[in-house]
């Protein structure tokens, strides 16, 4: 089962950056890319628990603002010689507002 | 006793004529005249120099410690005015000189067309450095130009004034542009670029005359068109310069008439370069007269040889812009086409066939065959059995894979890589072997590559076949996997394609990724900001994480919250605004930095807004301590406390900071400015130093105190704190010009060498010019980013909180 709930506007996440979502798991960083995609990551970089939302987007990946991993939005796999993954969440793009799955975040909560 | 070997005109074929008599050991006593008041440089970059590529101290060709170490005599600014042949004495401005042997090397006068109005102030012509400063000085943003002539020289320097900023404008009499080079097709595909670039073409115009009372105001055209200009440069052609040996009765055609030994109607009279006539041909490139300078060194040496003119091919000098064209193309009974053309990527190659042989080849937008197919034309070679796959080039012969060296493996070692300087391949590829292992080596070896420089890729390729893996090694690599340019490439194309946007860059530069990668972004960022202060808007989301949220991030994603305090001075208010601030947003550590201020240590994301706010509100402004740009500028307490102190150091460390903060340059930047020689200030540590001493202030740059150390190097020294302000604002901004992203000011001064950074700031006019693109850059960029973006505070926090939902 999915959960999608209402988080924000697409334009309240600027072009090739992101906003955070504050959830029990931690923090979620919200992407849009150059061209109104959106993506939904872990804010934690495996590597030395960078905050991804703060790192420079380009194409559907985005680089760690710590050391530079580069990580591919669309599967949160570490690109390149890095080996390590961030979770990613399911989002999608309805009239202009941005949806974000929050069943994982459900499930754990009500447990 | 030694002959007397006297010169007329230091230009270009002379001062190749004079190499090779040396070189060869030759024994005279050498005078030589020049009209201009400098000696030998390098014409053909005067281009580059106007498009602000290169400086003229790039492309001197000779300097005085080689004419003092040849014994040679110079008279620069001294014309010739006469020869007295009969008596063997030619007699300049200043006297007279007697000869042995006399060689004319006059070169040739521009062409000017007889309109009214040709000699009004702001007219100029295209052929020396007068003419290219004069230029340089017209083309200020929203200057208005025109040039008249659309050949190789017009639009040189059209391409050279629009990339400074002025809005140019070409009138072209033929139908086409280049017509001698180019046919219609390239033509065209040139005007659009050129158009492209902001330059109006306007051709089929015929100049009826330039108006203007005191100077030019504007050009008006036999159809009634009027274009406004504050300046006319005419590249209508060029003429040559007789009036000398027309004077002396010596035999003058269009030229001066030589024989096959350059030698004129009187024995004793030699001649070369742009103003002679040989065998009923006049010349206006420079690859034929280096061979007349080689035949005439060898004629004066006694030596025997003879001048047989070569085919020459034609490069455009305007960066960015790739054409090529080679022998005969006219259409004539006989003569066949083969067509190749991709509209897509802007590609045109003709190549024009006379029974078996190759006579012609015009290629546009793709120019890497040139080289082969110029041999095939020079070589006569049957080219019969490459007929069906000639027009694509050597990679596909033999079925080789297209292979970018593919094309020049396949060139023989006779294949000329360098036009200018007539350098086969095999000559470098011996360099090569004999250690020459980097570019600057195979040109100062060679001279391939050293003249306009077209075919320095040529040359490199030369270089990546002969050496392998090796060669790549030692290149200057590309700005980041995005792409196949350095920074420099990047940066010099920015200008002299007019790029102002990232996007634009991105594209037109035919990046590899969408998007670039966070190397090449805030780099691109960086060097668009610092070249089109008034054009181009900061991309936020290419700056790096510090940059963007104007604080240092902490390993924990905390920042790091710096005030400025000007000169390392403060109040008691502002100790006391600090303070409150650290007790309120709860900060675990305050601490003095070695720049001289405050820091605010693991300050939380969503705070920044509201403790920006606070420390605006007691009259501070953000420190940029995270920023590639101005950081902080250290003083001592000079004359105001000190027994020592020789001037006001505190004070005038306040006005540079004052005068600097706010700037964006390639890497940080730290000043210190120290009230005597005992330098409490560590000034000799910064990148910039001031010193005060008695007589005045002693700036130096270039210094590091990080993982490397060394100390500052002197560069000039001034009498006023004005004069300081202004040298350490001109050499901010060459460095903001010039240096490759990250590089700190010792790096980069390590690249260009303290002498040319010198000389830019010691010029009077080139140190004002700087100051007044700092000072324009600052009107923008001289704002404290605290009070913009504390008016957001929205912005900062996480845009939803999900904990609560799920609490619920
Ligand atoms: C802007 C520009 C770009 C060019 N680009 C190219 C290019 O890309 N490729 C190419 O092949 N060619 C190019 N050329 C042409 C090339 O520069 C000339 O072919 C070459 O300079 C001619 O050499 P020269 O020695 O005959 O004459 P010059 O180099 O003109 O030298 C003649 C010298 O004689 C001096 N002189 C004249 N009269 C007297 C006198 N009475 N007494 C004393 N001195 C005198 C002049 O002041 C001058 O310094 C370019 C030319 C210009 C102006
Ligand atoms: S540098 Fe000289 S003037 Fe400044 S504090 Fe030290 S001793 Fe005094
Ligand atoms: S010296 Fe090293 S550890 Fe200390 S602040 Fe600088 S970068 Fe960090
Ligand atoms: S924490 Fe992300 S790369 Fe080190």
């Amino acid at each position: 089962m999915t959960a999608f709930i209402d988080i924000a506007a697409l334009e309240d996440i600027p072009r090739q950056g992101a906003r955070l979502v504050k959830t029990v798991l931690g923090c979620i960083a919200v992407f849009r890319t150059a061209d109104d995609q959106v993506f939904a990551l872990e804010d934690r970089c495996p590597h030395k628990g960078g905050p991804l939302s703060e790192g420079i987007v380009h194409g559907t990946s985005v680089t760690c603002p710590l050391h530079a991993w580069v990580f591919d939005m669309n599967t949160g796999q570490a690109q390149g010689a890095d080996d390590g993954a961030v979770q990613t969440f399911a989002v999608r793009l309805e009239a202009g507002r941005v949806l974000l799955d929050a069943t994982r975040l459900a499930r754990r909560s009500a447990a | 006793m030694k002959q007397k070997l006297v010169v007329v005109g230091a230009g270009m074929a002379s001062g190749r004529m004079l190499e090779a008599v040396f070189e060869a050991g030759g024994n005279f006593d050498v005078t030589l005249f020049n009209a201009e008041p400098r000696g030998n440089y390098n014409r053909l970059m005067l281009s580059p120099v106007l498009s602000g590529e290169k400086t003229y101290d790039q492309i001197v060709t000779h300097d005085a410690d080689w004419y003092q170490a040849h014994g040679v005599d110079c008279r620069f600014g001294e014309p010739v005015v006469k020869i007295d042949r009969a008596n063997r004495i030619v007699t300049s401005n200043t006297g007279g000189v007697p000869y042995d042997a006399l060689v004319i090397a006059t070169g040739s006068a521009p062409f000017i067309v007889p309109v009214p109005g040709k000699d009004l102030p702001g007219v100029v012509a295209y052929r020396d450095l007068e003419d290219t400063n004069a230029m340089i000085a017209a083309s200020r943003p929203g200057a208005r130009a025109v040039v008249i002539g659309g050949g190789l020289l017009g639009l040189e320097a059209a391409a050279g004034m629009a990339a400074r900023g002025a809005e140019v404008t070409v009138i072209h009499l033929m139908g086409h542009l280049m017509e001698r080079q180019l046919d219609p097709a390239a033509g065209y595909l040139l005007q659009k670029d050129l158009e492209r670039r902001g330059i109006r073409i306007h051709c089929k115009g015929a100049t009826k005359a330039i108006l203007g009372t005191d100077r030019v105001e504007a050009v008006l055209l036999e159809d009634g068109t009027v274009y406004p200009a504050d300046l006319v440069c005419m590249a209508v052609g060029i003429r040559p310069e007789v009036r000398l040996a027309n004077d002396a009765h010596l035999d003058v055609g269009r030229g001066i008439t030589v024989d096959d030994q350059m030698r004129t109607s009187d024995p004793a009279i030699f001649a070369l370069g742009e103003c002679v006539e040989h065998d009923k041909q006049v010349f206006g490139l420079v690859a034929p007269l280096y061979d007349q300078a080689k035949v005439l060194a060898a004629t004066l040496l006694g030596q025997q040889a003879a001048f047989k003119p070569v085919q020459t091919a034609t490069k455009l000098k305007v960066t960015g812009v790739d054409l090529f064209s080679a022998g005969d193309f006219a259409d004539a009974p006989g003569r066949e086409d083969i067509v190749f053309r991709d509209p897509g990527r802007g590609v045109y190659k003709r190549l024009i066939l006379e029974g078996a042989h190759l006579i012609g080849a015009v290629m546009y937008g793709d120019t890497a065959d040139g080289a082969w197919f110029f041999d095939l034309i020079k070589q006569r070679r049957d080219v019969t059995d490459l007929r069906d796959t000639l027009i694509f080039g050597p990679a596909f012969q033999g079925g080789a894979q297209t292979d970018p060296l593919a094309a020049v493996a396949a060139l023989p070692p006779e294949a000329e890589i360098c036009g200018c300087n007539g350098v086969c391949k095999g000559k470098i590829v011996t360099a090569i072997g004999g250690g020459a292992t980097t570019l600057e080596l195979v040109r100062s070896t060679t001279k391939a590559s050293a003249s306009c420089g077209t075919c320095t890729g040529l040359v490199e390729q030369v270089m990546a076949l002969t050496l392998g893996d090796s060669f790549s090694a030692n290149a200057n690599p590309p700005m980041c996997k995005c792409t196949d340019h350095t920074h420099e490439d990047v940066r010099r194309l920015i200008k002299s394609m007019g790029l102002k946007s990232i996007p634009a860059v991105m594209q037109d530069l035919g990046w590899k990724t969408v998007g670039g990668c966070a190397s090449c972004r805030p780099a691109l960022n960086y060097y668009l900001i610092a070249d089109w202060p008034m054009d181009y808007t900061d991309d936020r989301q290419s700056r790096f994480v510090n940059e963007r949220n104007h604080g240092n991030i902490q390993k924990d994603g905390t920042y790091s919250v710096v005030p400025r305090m000007w000169g390392g001075v403060t109040t008691p208010a502002e100790l006391r605004a600090i303070a409150d601030a650290a007790d309120r947003y709860g900060v675990p550590m305050v601490k003095v930095t070695g720049g001289q201020r405050i820091d605010l240590l693991g300050v939380k994301k969503q705070d920044l807004p509201a403790i920006w706010s606070d420390l605006n509100a007691a009259g501070m402004v953000s420190g940029h301590a995270y920023a590639k740009g101005l950081r902080t500028v250290k003083t001592c307490v000079g004359t105001d406390f000190c027994r020592f102190g020789t001037q006001d150091s505190t004070g005038l460390g306040i006005q540079l900071e004052k005068l600097l903060w706010g700037s964006w340059t390639p890497a940080k930047v730290k000043l210190g400015v120290s009230g005597c020689p005992r330098n409490c200030a560590e000034a000799t540590c910064k990148d910039i130093g001031v010193v005060c001493v008695d007589s005045g202030y002693e700036i130096s740059v270039a210094g590091a105190a990080g993982m490397d150390v060394r100390e500052t190097e002197f560069l000039c020294k001034v009498t006023t704190e004005a004069e300081v302000m202004e040298v350490i604002a001109a050499f901010t901004q060459l460095y903001r010009e010039n240096a490759r992203y990250l590089h700190r000011i010792y790096k980069w001064v390590a690249k260009v060498g303290l002498d040319w950074c010198r000389a830019q700031v010691e010029d009077p006019a080139t140190r004002r010019a700087l100051y007044d693109r700092f000072m324009l850059s600052q009107s923008i960029y001289q704002t404290d980013p605290w009070a913009d973006l504390a008016a957001k505070p929205a912005d900062w926090a996480p845009i939803a909180d999900l904990t609560l939902r799920a609490a619920e």
